[in-house]
């Protein structure tokens, strides 16, 4: 027997396996093919105060190895969240889940959570701050340490949940801007948000997406991932939530050596649906076939 | 919805760029004409979104165009290769509101989902009358598939090398009937919405992520509120386009 179990912010997971917010929607369409419950825990749709629309379409890209993606944070906004979503995603999902949050203002970020903070469905916070923010000439809160620091504070001082900051890989530091919000008192980190690509279309000679740039994700991004969670992991006291490319158990299991505590898997949910099950199932075997008895004994073992 | 594995049980040429595939498996999660289904293709990252030309109880029929590196390599597949699909997507068309006469017009690559409504609504007893668009003879396709179901055929290329000289419109203008329903590039459905004097339904295409309603990647606005293309699609009612 191996022991898949991890403890993520003080909540115990069965599996470190979380699908990351955006590829899974709030679940059901997924339940519908296996069930869900097997998760660690997942990560919902990103969920900001008002309802959001979103870019235009084309909003999706393919690349060699993974997609760029411009949704642009389409959502039904908080309130519907809690009072649609949720007790929608109570009827197929029964443990904690992780509630995905973007904003584009402090007071927005705080709001949001607030209000999340008081659904006992909702186990974590994860704070996206990748957005731009609309008060400061729309420079990214996640780009600078400052900013970052902000929202985790403003977000820690409204909420009783464990808050994990999901960072963007799109920044010259990231080590600078995980500490920042450490101290801030963020509970975690997760990392890496996409990575902002474009692609051309040679036939109209114009980017393929309406927006023009777009989070490039899927396996090619994995080395940045695993690069950024080594780098992270080593800096900061807390745990970290590694994800980028992330498509196998190996995978998994590499994320945790470079220092994961969980693991969230994006693209590769929407290439195949069933790739979070998979990875679940095929965990013990490549465990046992590299010689792991316990993945807690593999956290940051590359280090 | 059901991912499972298929075996191609034929792969040929209609036109210069348009091929039927058949494939072999589970059909249980088609439930409609003018579903899709989404197919892993070795080496790319995305599915290929297919619309479902016909399908039973052991085959589903699909007609593509070559159009982009997936379908090209979708062109080179041979018998006996098996295919990851996802099947079983989308709304599809309802054929409930048809009356006793609708009218099917589909254009170019837009023609495949029409064959499976047309037999669906020809066995519900309905008079069904199908106006196929192309650019020019040469990519004529399944124009005698259609006949031979007993439908009633028209044919119009743009530049009158068969059938009427002119657009799907120069047809559907002088015909009766109870409603309509469309596939087809986005220039021939504003054509179809200045033209038609009934109610029907669309059929829409755009770039998908995941197919199965997971990634908001197609999403559209509607008078009916905010859909995915993928999931309360592709097929919408007339009335609740924006146009």
């Amino acid at each position: 027997m191996v022991n898949t179990k991890v403890n993520l912010c003080g909540i115990d997971l069965e599996n470190p396996v979380i699908p990351a917010s955006g590829t899974f929607g709030f679940g059901y369409e997924f339940a519908e093919l296996y069930d869900i419950n097997c998760l660690g825990t997942f990560s919902f749709k990103g969920t900001t105060l008002e309802p959001r629309f979103g870019n235009p379409t084309p909003r999706i890209a393919e690349c060699t190895s993974g997609m760029i993606n411009a949704v642009g944070l389409q959502n039904p906004g908080v309130e519907k969240v809690i009072s649609e979503e949720l007790p929608k995603l109570a009827k197929c999902f029964h443990k904690p889940v992780m509630a995905n949050v973007s904003g584009f203002s402090v007071d927005a970020y705080a709001e949001t959570c607030r209000l999340l903070d008081t659904q006992d469905q909702v186990g974590w916070l994860e704070v996206n701050i990748s957005c731009p923010n609309v008060h400061g000439g729309g420079m990214s809160f996640g780009t600078d340490p400052a900013q970052a620091a902000i929202v985790t504070k403003a977000v820690k001082e409204v909420t009783k949940k464990p808050v994990i900051i999901k960072l963007s890989p799109n920044v010259t530091d990231i080590v600078a801007i995980a500490k920042a919000c450490e101290e801030a008192g963020a509970d975690g980190i997760s990392l890496i948000n996409t990575l902002l690509g474009m692609r051309i279309d040679l036939k109209i000679k114009k980017p393929i997406i309406a927006n023009k740039m777009g989070g490039f994700s899927g396996s090619a991004i994995f080395p940045v991932a695993v690069r950024m969670v080594y780098q992270v992991s080593q800096a900061v006291n807390i745990p970290v939530v590694g994800m980028g490319g992330v498509s196998t158990a190996k995978d998994v299991i590499e994320m945790m050596l470079a220092g994961a505590t969980a693991v969230e898997v994006g693209a590769a949910n929407l290439v195949n649906p069933c790739a979070c099950r998979d990875i679940i199932n095929d965990l013990p075997k490549v465990m046992k076939q590299y010689g792991i008895k316990d993945l807690n004994d593999i956290i940051g073992g590359a280090h | 919805m059901v991912q499972a594995i298929y075996t191609i049980q034929e792969n040929t040429a209609l036109t210069e760029l348009v091929y039927k595939m058949v494939l072999e498996g589970d059909t249980s999660a088609l439930t409609a004409p003018g579903q899709f289904v989404n197919i892993q293709l070795e080496g790319k990252f995305l599915r290929r979104p297919i619309s479902v030309c016909d399908f039973d109880e052991s085959t589903i029929t699909l007609l593509y165009k070559v159009v982009g590196e997936g379908t090209e390599q979708m062109a080179h597949m041979t018998v006996g290769q098996t295919l990851d699909v996802l099947v079983g997507l989308g709304n599809g068309f309802d054929t409930a509101k048809s009356g006793d006469t609708p009218v099917l017009i589909g254009g170019g690559v837009g023609v495949p989902p029409m064959y499976n409504l047309c037999k669906k609504l020809l066995k519900e007893g309905k008079s069904v009358q199908v106006i196929l668009g192309f650019n020019t003879k040469n990519e004529i396709f399944y124009e005698d598939e259609f006949k031979a179901l007993g439908a009633t055929v028209y044919v119009a290329t743009a530049d009158g090398s068969y059938g009427t000289k002119g657009f799907v419109t120069d047809v559907l203008k002088n015909l009766n009937y109870t409603y309509f329903y469309t596939c087809g590039p986005m220039p021939m459905f504003k054509a179809i919405e200045t033209t038609v004097v009934t109610s029907g339904q669309y059929s829409f295409e755009e770039r998908m992520g995941c197919g199965f309603g997971a990634c908001m990647g197609c999403s559209c606005k509607t008078k009916y509120g905010n859909k995915r293309i993928c999931r309360e699609g592709p097929v919408l009612e007339r009335e609740e386009v924006i146009w």
